[in-house]
């Protein structure tokens, strides 16, 4: 199939070079000034909002021939919104694609960080469906606005004491807010709190699209990035007590999977590249079938 | 005008803690207030009473700083108010100074618990121990007579006198210094109004406030306030000491005010 930016129809990575100037310009201010919301005039993207038309966007600013790209969603490289944003750009910027976090040179994320560590050169991108984490105390964006002018962020600690309040601990287990470089209270988009921590002196060019919402926002390489707490119930990066069933790792996020109608359940990296490549190293979990075998 | 002598309110030694100078606010061509002067004491309670349309709401947003007043000058503990950095004047509105509002879901937090509503101010400025701040807030539910296991249950579910007194517990949290209150009994009936008002006044008599209460209801600054201030079309006709002005007053409004009070 001759593919869409080879015909002349599109340009390169969809987006005409002017919105994609328009939009490197709001990401170069977000790198800028960490963790500051900047507007951006989002376009109508072929696809549905909450599907990432703030991510695609962000990476089509961003993509240049030369790119491996790496598209995930909730850690797996082969669900839909993955595949179908993954095709997207490949018909659409003829750019190599890869599901190896290591080969990637962009990476467009929904709900996860990679394990793999991140390296210098890489750019992540991170789909956001509400970029005000303020939002749900506040709903006047004129007020929100003015509190992050003002760093005005005690109703921040509202939310927190309320969670502990309810369930005795902070319940918020996902778009855990954080404060980056001591300035400005962060959504970091729905990633799972257990990711939290890899935000901070991260050596990758993290960057946050919201289509809807019309904002970008960054944490460049190596910034501060603190997760919002109370001294006497500090933050903590929870994760399923279990190792994965796979591949046997220790340390990664897992997905829960029931098996069968009578609830036996199995837990798996959500990270499929990284369980992947686990297994391809040997290592077998307490389901798993070594890899020379066949598939797990 | 039936303006007094205020000499014999200016305890000696002491500095004003709030000074209002020839404060005016136009809507375009109409009048909101004109030229209010005064001086208000530390632990003083100044009631402002008028009609509706009299300009004493728009004299407390000004003072508050929730509206710009066109002329005068503000000076609250010695520092201008109206030339002060917004980033300052919302800093003290959270904490020397509280706002009461007559509809407490103005004022409150409906979303969030009783607990939450009250810790706001003491998260804003930067409290982090969880223990502390459900403390405090149990202990200030407990002073304005709300059950200390309501504290996680929502101000929807409270009735609405219990709702003002939430308002107020969350207002004084922070032990501010000026108080401004803005019809605090207005949609409370009566019963339930005097027991705010007895809540109140032994609050402010013992924290040692500063007040500035703006009512219709006579019967609310005889017993809260110690210095009145009439106003009538955006001007200030009368003032003096409480008891002084009810009980003999000068201006024909403010006869015309008091004596259409009902007697039951």
């Amino acid at each position: 199939m001759t593919e869409l930016f080879e015909t002349g129809a599109y340009n390169f990575a969809y987006l005409d070079e002017q919105t994609k100037r328009m939009i490197r310009r709001a990401i170069l201010k977000g790198v800028a000034v960490p963790g500051y919301q900047v507007p951006f005039a989002s376009r109508e993207m072929p696809m549905p909002y909450g599907w990432g038309t703030g991510g695609v966007q962000v990476t089509a600013a961003c993509l240049v021939p030369e790119d491996r790209l790496k598209v995930i969603d909730q850690g797996a490289d082969d669900t839909t919104n993955a595949v179908s944003i993954r095709k997207f750009f490949q018909r659409t910027a003829g750019v190599a694609v890869t599901e190896a976090t290591i080969e990637a040179t962009v990476i467009q994320t929904r709900h996860r960080i990679p394990e793999t560590p991140l390296r210098e050169g890489q750019i992540v991108v991170y789909q956001v469906p509400i970029p005000e984490p303020l939002r749900f105390l506040e709903p006047r964006e004129t007020e929100t606005r003015k509190m992050h002018e003002l760093e005005e962020y005690g109703l921040m600690h509202v939310k927190l004491y309320e969670d502990i309040a309810r369930h005795g601990e902070i319940a918020t287990s996902y778009a855990y807010p954080v404060k980056v470089e001591g300035r400005y209270v962060m959504d970091p988009s729905p990633i799972p709190k257990f990711d939290n921590p890899k935000l901070g002196d991260n050596a990758a060019i993290q960057l946050f699209g919201a289509g809807r919402e019309q904002r970008i926002y960054a944490v460049p390489p190596y910034t501060r990035v603190v997760s919002l707490d109370f001294d006497d119930h500090p933050f903590t990066a929870s994760k399923a007590p279990h190792d994965c069933d796979l591949c046997g790792a220790k340390g990664s996020y897992l997905d829960e999977v029931i098996t069968d109608d009578a609830g036996s359940r199995m837990y798996v990296c959500s990270d499929t590249d990284f369980c992947a490549g686990r297994r391809a190293a040997g290592h077998v979990g307490r389901l798993g079938v070594a890899m020379a075998d066949g598939s797990a | 005008m039936g303006s007094v002598d205020m000499g014999i309110w200016t305890k000696r030694n002491e500095q004003p803690l709030f000074q209002v100078e020839g404060l005016t606010k136009y809507y375009g061509n109409r009048i909101g207030c004109v030229d209010v002067s005064f001086d208000l004491f530390p632990g003083e309670v100044l009631g402002i009473v008028g009609e509706s349309g009299s300009g004493k709401s728009t004299l407390l947003s000004c003072l508050a700083g929730h509206l710009r007043p066109d002329l005068g000058s503000v000076i609250y503990d010695g520092r201008d108010v109206l030339a002060m950095a917004e980033t300052e004047r919302r800093k003290l509105s959270r904490t020397e100074w509280a706002y009461v509002h007559q509809n407490p879901r103005d004022g409150l937090r409906m979303g969030v618990s009783a607990g939450g509503n009250v810790g706001e101010r003491l998260m804003a400025i930067g409290a982090r121990h969880y223990g502390t701040i459900r403390d405090t807030a149990t202990d200030w539910l407990g002073r304005v007579e709300i059950a200390a296991d309501r504290i996680d249950d929502r101000p929807s579910a409270f009735s609405g006198g219990m709702q003002q007194r939430l308002q107020i517990a969350r207002n004084l949290v922070t032990g501010p210094r000026l108080v401004f209150m803005d019809e605090p009994t207005g949609g409370l009936d009566v019963s339930v109004q005097a027991r705010l008002l007895d809540l109140l006044r032994g609050l402010v008599r013992d924290l040692g406030l500063s007040v500035i209460i703006v009512t219709h209801d006579l019967a609310v600054v005889r017993l809260l306030a110690d210095r009145l201030m009439v106003m009538k079309d955006g001007r200030v006709v009368e003032q003096g000491l409480t008891d002084q002005v009810l009980d003999d007053p000068q201006h024909a409004y403010s006869q015309l005010l008091v004596s259409s009070v009902l007697q039951v």
